[in-house]
């Protein structure tokens, strides 16, 4: 029904003119089927690449990416929602959500019908003739997430999906992403820079360290399923994330460290940067 | 939310009024200038003059026999450029290989103002109507190639990494996502290469022709008759606004999915 993911020894280096950049160094990483594992990380320490390299859409340049379904039906393996939606605009809701059956040559007839189902799943069900930009940005990831299921992949990846939205939107569509999933329990990697996002939604909570990204430490979230928002007011979801947050917060400093000081070397200023790091701490908020 | 139609239509009808307001505003202060005797009537003469004129040409049919083969030697020519320009426009922009080859002749070329190669085509085909023809072809297929190409390549790569990561490759990709994601572009440089016909036509018939609107204004003003190359300007302006127009439509039609540039979201 679902899907095991190993990851062994990966890496990527990029060539730029200024010679080998290393993104990813190392990553080792299983996930059982049907787990929610969420990755933490700072910005640029390469957690959308490894996505990015699960969807077929990326390469590694070292290591080895397993990914098996554990039944024998015929379906892709993954499938994959964006921050950015990534609807097409001169699509209907409908064909949208269609355009994985399509690639993969599914009769039209049975393309509409499962297409109508997941669309009735994420309640867009009456909008299937509108085009996405008709939509809000909570309406297209519906339509995105919508679109992820229907091709009924053993795995889904999903890179930063609600980071755009607005906090309320957001909560909604956390729970309901837990709701559908709850019903089938994929196989999901869920990519966030919300710390509290990740204990909400993980079985496990992934921590990446700063470029080269590798993995630091993994925490098991042991909280009762199903969730709820309720949840976030509980003693034992606030000691997760102030834990997890400790490991985090020097990973993102040394993440914002490596970015000032590309900026002072390209304006060649160290001596600069040096008094600044001095005078301030890093001040980043959880979520 | 989807859009509530009511009020947009309320806004749309405001707006349009107003748009009627300047053109009005503009006839009816020329037409009293010229009545004051602010204006010589000789040299600007007044609309209401002008509309004599019109009503008189086209009983006569001298109007529509100008304005008919115009209109063919744009349509012709504009279709003559702008298809092969469209088509070699999303090979170059989705074949690195074909643009690395045609570039560098296109850069020498593009800048070349085309009127300029009217004596060369004159030389070419002689007085007859492939000179102005094949000139508005070879105007309208640069502006549209160059177009093309860059809406190819500015399609937002999101679409191609959605449409890669649920297995679309080669030609189902391209017909399914580049072509689509790039039709906006195309119709931005079929209204930019209508521009540039008209501009042509009028050039070549000012020099090359005994016939068309372009040709009528020249005469007209050789011959001293200013309200018969008023008329002509006249015109011309609304061969402009009839062909974007058309164009407007065949947008719409096509892109039944876009939005209206002038419309806030």
């Amino acid at each position: 029904m679902t899907a095991e993911i190993s990851i062994l020894h990966v890496g990527k280096t990029y060539t730029t003119p200024q010679g080998g950049v290393v993104a990813l160094d190392d990553i080792s990483l299983v996930v059982p089927p049907g787990e929610f594992l969420c990755i933490v990380g700072p910005s640029g320490c390469g957690k959308s690449t490894l996505l990015r390299m699960l969807a077929g859409i990326s390469s590694h340049t070292s290591g080895e990416i397993n990914c098996r379904a554990v039944d024998e039906r015929q379906r892709p393996l993954t499938a994959m929602v964006f921050q950015e939606y990534g609807l097409f605009p001169w699509r209907t809701v409908l064909d949208n959500v269609m355009f994985g059956l399509e690639m993969r040559n599914v009769a039209r007839r049975e393309r509409i019908v499962i297409a109508q189902d997941y669309l009735a799943k994420v309640g867009l069900a009456q909008f299937a003739r509108a085009y996405p930009h008709q939509l809000s940005g909570g309406m297209k990831q519906r339509v995105a997430i919508a679109r992820a299921l229907a091709n009924d992949p053993a795995i889904l990846l999903m890179d930063e999906p609600f980071a755009a939205l607005d906090a309320q939107t957001r909560y909604l569509m956390q729970e309901e992403l837990l709701r559908i999933w709850e019903a089938d329990r994929k196989t999901v990697l869920y990519i966030t820079h919300s710390l509290e996002e990740a204990v909400m939604l993980g079985d496990r909570v992934a921590v990446m360290t700063a470029r080269p990204g590798r993995i630091k430490q993994i925490y098991p979230i042991d909280l009762p399923r199903p969730r709820t928002q309720a949840l976030r007011t509980s003693v034992a979801f606030n000691q997760l994330v102030a834990t997890i947050w400790e490991d985090l917060v020097e990973e993102v400093n040394a993440a914002q460290l490596q970015e000032w000081t590309a900026i002072a070397e390209q304006k060649g200023r160290t001596g600069w940067l040096n008094s600044q790091q001095r005078k301030t701490r890093v001040k980043v908020s959880t979520d | 939310m989807v859009k509530q139609p009511t009020t947009k239509n309320q806004s749309e009808g405001f707006y349009r009024l107003i748009s009627f307001l300047s053109p009005i505003l503009f006839l009816f202060s020329w037409e009293t200038l010229v009545r004051v005797g602010l204006l010589d009537y000789r040299f600007f003469p007044a609309p209401t003059m002008l509309v004599e004129i019109f009503v008189e040409m086209i009983g006569s049919g001298e109007l529509w026999s100008h304005v008919s083969i115009s209109l063919m030697r744009v349509l012709a020519g504009f279709a003559l450029g702008a298809l092969p320009a469209i088509s070699l426009g999303l090979l170059m922009g989705w074949f690195r290989a074909v643009y690395a080859f045609f570039d560098p002749l296109i850069a020498a070329i593009y800048p070349v103002p085309k009127i300029a190669l009217l004596p060369l085509f004159l030389i070419m085909f002689g007085l007859g109507e492939t000179t102005k023809i094949v000139t508005i072809a070879v105007a309208v297929f640069f502006i549209v190639l160059i177009t093309t190409v860059n809406g190819v390549r500015l399609v937002d790569p999101i679409l191609t990494d959605v449409a890669r990561s649920y297995g679309a490759h080669g030609w189902r990709l391209f017909a399914r996502v580049i072509f689509p994601a790039t039709l906006p572009a195309i119709f931005t440089s079929l209204r930019l290469g209508m521009g540039i016909a008209l501009l042509v036509i009028v050039g070549a018939e000012f020099v090359a022709a005994n016939s068309g609107v372009g040709y009528l204004i020249w005469t007209s003003w050789a011959t001293l008759t200013v309200k018969k190359m008023y008329v002509g300007l006249v015109l011309i302006a609304l061969l402009g606004v009839l062909s974007t127009q058309g164009l407007e439509r065949l947008r719409k039609l096509t892109m039944p999915w876009a939005q209206d540039f002038h419309t806030p979201r």
